[in-house]
């Protein structure tokens, strides 16, 4: 128990917890965007591989870190594109058309990295994101290593939710975007254009899926390698419906969940990690997730129109 | 624009769309091989000979379609009630899991198939029993909960083989004890390289056939998955039918495990599947889950795998090209299947 | 010419020859109509006869084969609503297209700003909204959420909506279906101030004394036609109905027959809520034998709810269901077929039939888990296909064979599949819930006749409508409903559909809450 108790109150550990968290809210926020519209974007998964590939790639052919983080982004906005174009105007079930995304973005990346790098046996590595030395402010107790030796990253997609959380809330954009999944007839009635905000809404958050990505192999790990995502896309759907479609709420949900992760790490290297295998611990992560979609079910925020598609013809 | 039903689409529109998806898929691939630095016709030819261009390629070919007709009709079930079944990866690796706990001696040697392949599905069924549980009782989404347990039973299986099930023989690798002799599934000729495994499946694509189409839960089954309103009104046990379906599902993609352990590797190791229950889904979708097409579209999926590993071997083009053709083969049907029924028309 | 300087009496809105083809339906034939400033046109005709497919091309929902659309004197670009919009017109559709999570001030301004701006006016949209309530006389919360608002209350957003974007042209297509008769005055009295202040109204009805009531210029469309068009002042109610029918159609004759045994007796009953439709609150029924019951009320008070009891959809909350004085067991679909209960969906696409399976498999939809559809858990498929066949037979459903897709069949011949359906067993108890909706006049008549004929037969009948002429000539008794509260039975003529009103809006059950 004092173990417990000392991970919890180490600076260390809540500084593992804000990095952790910080793809994950990157993803979450945009699959968000997606749902908020109408739309269930399962492509997630295969849009954060994208993402964590052509930002690696494009910093290893020399580009610079936010170069990196740009390509990703335009990469994922691209599978975004096609997820929306084949959803949006087609109607196309969300399901299978995500799915099917998943499996071209994450084949897409194993191809072309073998076609990039055909030769190496152990993943190249780059020069990721440093932390940020601030003057005074990385120096205070406990509080300046937890917040302030995070990477510019980690403050990117922190800033990212703020940002997506007063657009939604606070916008003409938002409020349209929010009507486009609660009522799409309404937001047509008005002389908007449902099909041009779903469609945005989905390439815009598939490129913030993508930076979610990108954050694991340019801030976290710094070479790309197959399977690194590791269900981290399926974990941020959990989350959405776990933060009931609020930024705010998905956010902290994004925290916890980096909190139980950072922990279980911590665990292993305890007596108690010992003692269990070190799978018990590996699959905490997707036990909590589907616990918080047991915890969340009897919620009813969910968008009206989400996964419903809209045809003009069909009034 | 806007789509318009096309209320009796022309025979043409009906066959020239489908294949004009496959077309598409050719062009991408030939458009990759260029990619690749490698001549396309060289390239695909060497898939459809790698594929099926021997007797041995054609064997390996039936081989790999064998688990691929097992996830697809899992698939293909339960997406026809509507219940999506992401999870058949981990309803496989049940499966495998029992063909080792009770090939490996529990069982006395003339029951041990028959019993192993009634305990795999049961097992299969119960893994999906958890998620739809809590889709009828809670309105949990079962695509996130299936595909989370996907990762739930790799690490599990993780476990068990560097746990309770790692073989003492085996060299520290993290594998299973071999299958006993009696718990193999053996080959359909001698010293022919296919195990029954392949007839089983077909017989299972026959029986799934059969069950939709003359059956009364078939019936039921493609009532709520056709419109659950309507079927709830008709008095439809829509609960009940989405257990039976998920029993089902779960039981077929775990006879893929199963099968794959007893007839072709006769251990379990972690890289058993590479991803059959997600290939199922295109499977299944390629076949517009129809069960009997499945068997076809499960031998041109596996046609795809093995051959590009050939071609892969011998013009150097990275063997993922088979998961992007697949994946796109899978994008551009949906979207063939779905213009047959409507014309995209303006305003 | 802009919408500024335009006088009284001069030509504000243009449709030139507008054509509307769907596959093979033309929705509209070369239709022409003019609007002046200052001017009601009622647009009459019954279902299917093209007006909403009209309007829609107007505000540039659908965009038309043939034909133009002017604006004050500017042409419109076809499909475009932004540009109807900005042009003056603003359309009160029939289904509300309103947003129920969001607020009556989000509903109103969604899409009034650009949407790249910060958007900073909400402080002058709340100023605008309160003046144009008072203005108008259209009373509402800016802050409320849309779905906890009651039908009439969201009508006045929907009719605020259209005003706060400056519109000089009003279209309202059938705003009065959801409306009590005294809701109805009030809105009229709205549209009167509109028109004093200059706008122009498109009033879309197939109810005729509305129409006489509001309208200035009468144009009848019937199959997509123009087939009419005369000044209400000129004109009589007779008149018009011939116009619209275009030939006389005889209505059955209800007649009257002395109620047998009660075959279902609700007894105080409450059902909860379903999101934003209401609930039951403590309501008893009875149904006999050889009787129609009537259920009128305005759309959303509780027939729904009502509908989905009998169904077997839910259970009751509180109260208890009685067939034949019986305890029915634990209520579901299924234990409402067993007892013999006919149920005709309101929605006969998403509720009544699977649209892509064919027409042998929705007929035996309801029964095919009994014998000698299904024995030892296998379908008889020849035993079923014959009792499709006899439907098809008996309810003359016009169609290409068994094995075609249901959702190739019109509507009236898709009704006549599932009257014959729940007809064909026998059924004591027949819960008719909107069975003539989007129907046309023959059909209307072949439904309501077979009604008549169960009832004659002895079968307990409830009709919900919210047609009160088909509720008044149709039934034997007649309940209101309102926020699920049931009033009085009220005898056959004893009642005045004003009088009725009175009931719809909710008044006159202080006294009377546990009366049945």
């Amino acid at each position: 128990m004092s173990a417990l108790f000392e991970i919890l109150i180490s600076a260390s550990f809540w500084a593992a917890v804000i990095r952790i968290a910080s793809p994950l809210v990157l993803a979450t926020m945009g699959e968000l965007i997606c749902e908020r519209a109408g739309v269930l974007n399962l492509g997630i998964e295969g849009i954060m591989v994208i993402g964590a590939f052509t930002g690696w790639l494009a910093v290893y052919q020399g580009m610079p870190l936010w170069g990196g983080v740009a390509v990703a982004m335009s990469a994922g906005m691209l599978f975004g594109l096609l997820h929306a174009m084949l959803t949006v105007p087609f109607g196309l079930s969300q399901h299978v058309v995500g799915l099917g995304v998943t499996l071209l973005a994450t084949s897409t990346s194993s191809f072309a990295y073998r076609l990039a790098l055909p030769e190496v046996t152990s993943p190249p590595k780059i020069e990721p994101f440093q932390p940020l030395d601030l003057p005074v402010l990385s120096d205070l107790p406990f509080m300046g290593e937890v917040f302030f030796t995070q990477t510019a990253f980690t403050w990117f997609a922190f800033g990212t939710a703020l940002l997506v959380a007063l657009i939604l809330f606070r916008t003409p954009l938002g409020l349209a975007v929010r009507a486009a999944g609660e009522n799409p007839s309404a937001v047509e009635a008005q002389g908007l254009s449902v099909t041009g905000l779903r469609m945005g809404a989905v390439i815009v958050g598939s490129g913030l899926m993508a930076m979610g990505g990108a954050f694991l192999t340019l801030s976290a790990f710094s070479s790309f390698f197959f399977e690194m995502v590791n269900g981290r896309g399926w974990i941020c759907v959990a989350l959405v419906v776990f933060g009931a479609w609020m930024p705010s709420k998905a956010v902290l949900g994004a925290i916890l969940f980096a909190a139980f992760d950072a922990l279980q790490i911590r665990l292993q290297q305890t007596p108690l990690g010992a003692e269990l295998p070190y799978q018990v611990f590996l699959m905490a992560p997707y036990v909590l997730s589907i616990l918080a979609l047991i915890l969340m079910s009897r919620r009813a925020e969910v968008p009206a129109a989400l996964m419903t598609p809209y045809n003009k013809g069909e009034r | 624009m806007r789509l318009e039903p096309i209320s009796s689409p022309s025979l043409a529109r009906q066959l020239g769309l489908p294949a004009a998806a496959l077309g598409a898929t050719v062009l991408l691939a030939s458009l990759l091989a260029m990619l690749a630095g490698a001549n396309p016709f060289a390239v695909l030819g060497q898939i459809v000979t790698g594929a099926a261009g021997s007797k041995f390629a054609l064997l390996e070919t039936l081989n790999r379609a064998t688990p691929l007709i097992f996830t697809g009709l899992a698939v293909a079930v339960a997406f026809r009630a509507k219940l999506w079944n992401i999870g058949a990866e981990a309803q496989l690796y049940a499966g495998a899991i029992i063909a080792v706990l009770l090939g490996t001696g529990a069982i006395p040697a003339p029951f041990v198939l028959p019993v192993t392949a009634a305990v795999a599905m049961l097992a299969g069924a119960l893994v999906l029993l958890g998620p739809v549980l809590l889709k009828t009782r809670l309105g949990v989404d079962e695509v996130v909960t299936t595909l989370l347990f996907n990762f739930i039973m790799l690490l599990f299986v993780s476990y068990l083989l560097e746990g309770p099930m790692k073989d003492p023989m085996g060299m520290g690798w993290p594998k299973s004890e071999a299958l006993l002799k009696e718990a193999r599934l053996p080959r359909i000729a001698e010293g022919l390289r296919l195990h029954w495994g392949f007839v089983l499946a077909l017989i299972a694509a026959v029986v799934v056939y059969i069950i939709e189409r003359r059956t009364t839960f078939g019936f039921e089954m493609r009532t709520v998955g056709a419109n659950l309103n309507a079927a709830r009104f008709a008095g439809v046990p829509v609960n009940r039918v989405l257990i039976q379906t998920a029993l089902l599902s779960g039981g077929l993609a775990a006879l893929a495990g199963w099968s794959e352990v007893a007839g072709l590797k006769g251990h379990l190791s972690q890289d058993l599947s590479p991803g059959f229950g997600y290939t199922g889904i295109i499977v299944a979708m390629l076949a517009l889950l129809n069960p009997l097409a499945v068997i076809g579209t499960a031998i041109f999926v596996a046609g795809i795998f093995v051959g590009s590993d050939a071609m892969s071997r011998a013009a150097g083009v990275p063997t993922y090209i088979a998961d992007m053709l697949l994946a796109s083969a899978l994008l551009f049907m949906v979207l063939a299947i779905l213009l047959t029924k409507v014309r995209v028309v303006r305003g | 010419m802009t919408a500024s300087d335009v006088r009284a009496g001069d030509i504000v809105l243009r449709l030139d020859n507008i054509t509307k083809r769907f596959c093979a339906l033309t929705a509209n034939a070369g239709v022409s109509l003019d609007l002046k400033r200052g001017e009601v046109v009622a647009l009459l005709g019954e279902n299917g006869a093209g007006k909403t497919t009209l309007m829609n091309i107007l505000f540039g929902h659908y965009q038309a084969d043939e034909g133009r659309v002017e604006v004050f004197g500017q042409s419109l670009p076809p499909g475009n609503p932004r540009a109807a919009l900005a042009a003056g017109v603003g359309m009160v559709h029939q289904h509300f297209t309103l947003a129920d999570n969001l607020s009556v001030l989000d509903n109103i301004t969604l899409g009034t700003e650009s949407l790249w701006s910060r958007g900073k006016g909400r402080a002058a949209a709340r100023v605008r909204i309160a003046t144009l309530s008072s203005k108008f006389g259209l009373a509402v919360h800016p802050d409320a959420r849309v779905g906890s608002l009651s039908v009439g209350e969201r009508q006045r957003v929907e009719i605020l909506k259209a005003l706060y974007r400056d519109a000089r042209i009003l279209i309202l297509d059938e705003p009065t279906a959801v409306l009590t008769p005294q809701e109805t005055d009030a809105l009229f009295e709205t549209l009167r101030k509109a028109i004093a202040l200059g706008l122009s109204i498109i009033f879309i009805s197939h109810k005729l004394h509305e129409v006489m009531a509001i309208a200035n210029r009468c144009i009848v469309l019937r199959h997509g036609k123009v087939v009419g068009e005369v000044d209400t002042h000129a004109t009589d109610r007779a008149t018009l109905a011939a116009l619209m029918v275009g030939s006389d159609v005889a209505l059955p004759k209800a007649g009257t027959k002395i109620p047998g045994p009660v075959l279902m007796r609700l007894r105080r009953i409450s059902t909860k809520a379903k999101g934003t439709a209401t609930g039951l609150s403590d309501l008893s029924l009875d149904l006999c034998a050889g009787q129609i019951v009537g259920l009128a009320g305005v759309s959303g008070n509780g027939q729904a709810a009502l509908a989905d009891l009998i169904s077997g959809l839910t259970k009751p909350d509180q109260g208890q269901i009685a067939i034949a004085g019986q305890d029915p067991g634990p209520w579901s679909p299924r234990q409402a077929l067993h007892h013999q209960i006919a149920r005709i969906p309101e929605d006969r696409h998403k509720t009544g039939t699977i649209s892509d399976f064919n027409l042998t498999e929705n007929a035996v939809l309801e029964v095919y888990s009994r014998a000698p559809f299904s024995r030892y858990g296998w379908m008889n498929w020849p035993a079923a296909e014959g009792f499709a066949k006899d439907i098809i037979a008996k309810y003359d459903v016009r169609c290409q064979g068994l094995a075609q897709r249901i959702r190739l069949l019109s509507g009236g011949n898709m009704q006549k599949l599932i009257l014959g359906r729940v007809l064909e067993p026998g059924p004591k108890i027949i819960l008719a819930n909107q069975p003539v909706r989007g129907l046309d006049v023959g059909a209307i008549a072949y439904v309501h006749s077979r009604l008549i004929a169960a009832r004659d037969a002895g079968a307990a009948v409830l009709l919900i409508s919210e047609d009160l002429d088909e509720i008044q000539s149709l039934s034997d008794v007649i309940h209101v409903i309102s926020e699920g509260r049931l009033s009085p039975g009220f005898a056959r003529g004893t009642r005045t559909a004003a009088e009725l009103g009175f009931w719809m809006a909710g008044q006159g059950f202080k006294d009377n809450s546990h009366a049945a």
